[in-house]
Formats: C-alpha cells, structure tokens, sequence
C-alpha cells in the first residue's frame, strides 16, 4: 500500500481543478457541478466552494446516482441506490460537470451521460476527476484531471476522504 | 435480501430498512422529470393472478413498466388456468417462456410459498397476496408511508402507536402489517369485534381491544381494514349499521383522533362500512397517497430481487 497523493496534494488538485474549469468555461457563467455519489459527491462540494471563494459567488451543484443505469447490474449483488439531487433549475442548457474519484474503465460515466440524458438536454458535459488509472473500456476521456496515475488492472485505487473516512489520501494497493 | 418476496417473516428488519431507504431514493427521482429508468431492461415479469385485484396488479405492472422490464399479464379468467390446469403446470409453462419473476395472488395461503419451489421455477417469486397469510408489498408500502409522514423518512418505526382496525380475521394486510410494525418497532393494537379475531390471537406480539373509542386518542395512525364480504360464509356480526357504529371510522371518531395522525385504507374501500366518506377524503388521510407509494415501493421490491445478480 503507498501514498500517492497526501491531504496537501488533493487540495492543490482540487484548486487546480477549479481554476481550469472557471478558465474553460470564461467564469462560473451557467455551470452546474454533479458528483457522482459516493466520494464524486464530496469532491464536486468542495470545488464547488473553491469556485465560490474565487469567484465570490455560489455555483449550482448536485449529486447524481447512476446505479439504475449502470451494465454491470446483473454481475454483482443489488447496490444500494445513493441519492440523486439536482438544482432545481435543471440542467438544461447548462455547462454540466460531472465529478467523480477515479476514472478506470469508464463504464460509470457513460452510465453518469444516459442519466443526464433523461433528465434534459445541457449545453455542454465536462468531466473532472481527482485520479485518471487508465484502462479505459469506452471512448471517453476527462476535461480536469487531479492525476494521472499509471496502474496495473491487479492494483487498487482508493480515495479516501475526510467526509467518509476521516484522512484525505490517495493509495494504491498491489492486489495478492 | 432473499431471492423471492413470499413473507415478512423473511425479512430481516435490515432487509425491510434496505427496501424503504430504496424506495425513497427512486421517489426522488420519480418526482423529478425522469419517468422511467432502464434498469430492468430485457428481464420478464409476469403477474399471475388466481383472485381479481385492480390496484395490486396495475401497481406492480406499472412498478415494472417503470423499470423498463416486459411485463405479462396473466389471469385465471380465461386461461388455461380455468380448463384446470395444476399450478405446476402453470409454473413449467412459465419457467418454459423465460419468466426471471412472477408476481402471484393466490386465493389459497401458501400458493406462492408452493411456486417458489425450486424445480418448479427458476426465477423470484413475489407473494402478492395468498389466501389470509400475507400480503408483504402492502405492508412494506404502509409502513413506507409511516416512514414518510412519522419519521421523516429515515430510520425504523420504534415508538410509533398504530392501530388496526376491522377485519383482521380474513386480513392477509394485519398480518402482514403486524410482522413487519413489530420488526420496525412500532407498537400495535387490533380492534375488532370479537367474532372477526382469529383463532390464536393472544399469541401475536400486539395489544387487543374490543373498544374503538379507548384506543383512538392515543394513535399516531389508524389502519382501517376493508370488510371482506366475499370470504364470509356466515355472519360475523349482526348488522352493517351496528358493525360501523361500534368500529367504522366516522366523522366523530375522525374529529377526537390526535392531531397528526393519519388515516390508512388498502383499498378498495367500502365508503360508509368500515369508513365514512369524511374520513377517507380528509386531511390528515393518506390512502391515496399509499397508492402511489405502492408503486415506488414494488419498484424497490423488483429492483432488490432483480436488479443485481442473479443467485
């Protein structure tokens, strides 16, 4: 098991982050932030307030569960179903950011564009991710990535949170 | 969570949690602009159904269409089941045509219990209702809409006062609803004239009371039971006029009720029996609120024994 990001690190990479989408996007204009529970979820919160402490003003953000739309239902045991919210306003014509941990073969995030899909048609979907490990299954790629990290499919990636797990890290872990 | 839905004896108070805390995240999304989700896509459920019910069957139709799974209707009216055919015929038929779930009422308790035998079929088997054994999607929606108006959707039942009133002798939802309260912690009293009491009563974990009146200003909710003429054989009590004045919900029973608490009907209701027409169009009534809870919660039912991996 070894630390690849500390508590410091995921901060500056969250930072990061939001400037490069306030930079993409010319401001905070009609962005809304979706995480994507568990841990999607936290991260999209905190950018949200980092965006909001640049720019001096709150941005929409939500949460959205993709478990309902996922392909690999049928392969595990039922998942229990995390909460979806978003704004009010809808996403429509909306410069829509998805937020999530680790980006690895890609399976969530399509499942993450068939949900937006049905709940209205955005202006444009970013994806931001705190660790990029590769092995993509599907043609999809993120707009903000905290790091990239190369891995072998036998390790693990876990991002730990302070919100779920009380430290901020990013380990991998040599699978036996 | 179990591969069929055949009791709530079953159930662990965990499973029953799992379900209601499933269900209120798919209402959330229900209210939102999404109707239908993909999720059981591919996957055939069929409702077969030996007793006649409106709401049960078009709940669990429409819990299914919602989940995008094909749905096959199946009565005993005008099928093969009326030619005689045995329920394990049906079964192989069923099994034979792919079925992954079947949705069975039964007029005989057990029925379901039966189906769900191994060599009989391969899929889920949810109990919709068998004879006066159980009706487990009733009682999971009831206790659903307690949740929400009680306990602010979150959590189990425990402190929560209900009383269920009526014919509890023929009821497949009391029984149903005593198991799971009980597991969820709530505490419950029958009411009902002596003769509509099932034999063994005083082995159930509830309070019993032959005295409406007593027992309505310390409720939280009253469940209100349909009198159901077609399983009575004989006379359980000597008129309808005296049945409802000693344990219809009426207007006066409606006024002293605590303020907050809520009134419940399964349906079909006989207006002017078991409730009169104020207490089923009135404020603090939630029956036609269970009804669309039914839905979001059949929907979580076919999610948990569908959704993942097939045991």
């Amino acid at each position: 098991m070894s630390v690849v990001l500390n508590a410091g690190e995921i901060a500056r990479a969250l930072r990061r982050i939001s400037h490069e989408i306030l930079e993409h996007n010319k401001g905070s204009q009609s962005i809304l932030l979706l995480g994507i529970p568990t841990r999607g979820a936290f991260l999209s919160k905190r950018i949200a307030s980092m965006i909001e402490e640049i720019e001096g003003h709150e941005v929409p953000h939500g949460t959205l569960d993709v478990t309902m739309y996922r392909d690999d239902l049928r392969l595990r045991p039922p998942r229990a179903l995390m909460s979806t919210e978003i704004p009010i306003s809808g996403i429509n014509e909306m410069h829509v950011v998805l937020v999530d941990d680790v980006l690895y073969s890609g399976r969530t995030i399509r499942a993450a564009l068939d949900a937006l899909s049905e709940l209205g048609r955005p202006a444009s979907v970013q994806l931001a991710v705190l660790v990029d490990r590769g092995h993509r299954e599907l043609p999809i790629r993120a707009d903000f990535v905290g790091k990239n990290l190369p891995t072998s499919s036998s390790e693990r990636v876990h991002v730990l949170l302070q919100e779920c797990d009380e430290s901020d890290e990013v380990v991998i872990e040599a699978q036996s | 969570m179990n591969k069929h839905l055949l009791s709530i004896e079953d159930l662990s108070k965990s499973d029953a949690i799992q379900i209601l805390d499933t269900a209120e995240e798919i209402a959330r999304i229900s209210d939102g602009p999404v109707k239908k989700l993909p999720t059981l896509r591919g996957r055939t459920i069929v409702n077969l159904f030996f007793e006649d019910s409106t709401r049960t069957r078009i709940s669990f139709e429409a819990a299914a269409k919602r989940l995008s799974a094909d749905v096959i209707n199946f009565s005993a009216k005008g099928s093969s089941l009326s030619k005689g055919e045995s329920l394990k015929d049906t079964a192989l038929t069923l099994q034979a045509m792919g079925a992954d779930a079947v949705v069975i009422r039964h007029g005989s308790s057990g029925a379901p219990a039966r189906l769900a035998d191994q060599s009989w079929m391969k899929g889920s088997v949810i109990n919709a209702g068998d004879g006066t054994h159980e009706h487990p999607s009733q009682a999971l929606l009831d206790s659903f809409t307690l949740r929400r108006h009680l306990r602010d959707s979150a959590g189990d039942l425990s402190g929560i006062k209900v009383a269920i009133v009526g014919d509890i002798l023929h009821s497949r939802v009391a029984r149903s609803n005593v198991l799971l309260l009980k597991k969820l912690g709530a505490e419950v009293t029958l009411v009902a004239p002596h003769t509509l009491l099932p034999f063994g009563i005083d082995q159930w974990p509830v309070n019993i009371s032959y005295d409406f009146d007593d027992v309505l200003p310390h409720v939280d909710a009253v469940m209100m039971l349909r009198v159901q003429r077609e399983r009575m054989s004989e006379l359980f009590f000597p008129s309808e006029r005296e049945y409802s004045r000693g344990f219809g919900l009426t207007k006066e029973r409606l006024d002293r009720m605590p303020k907050g608490a809520v009134v419940m009907h399964p349906g079909p209701m006989n207006r002017g029996l078991e409730i009169s027409a104020e207490a089923a169009d009135a404020v603090n009534s939630v029956i036609v609120e269970q009804v669309t809870n039914g839905v979001t919660v059949r929907m979580a039912i076919l999610y948990l024994l569908l959704g993942g991996m097939s045991a």
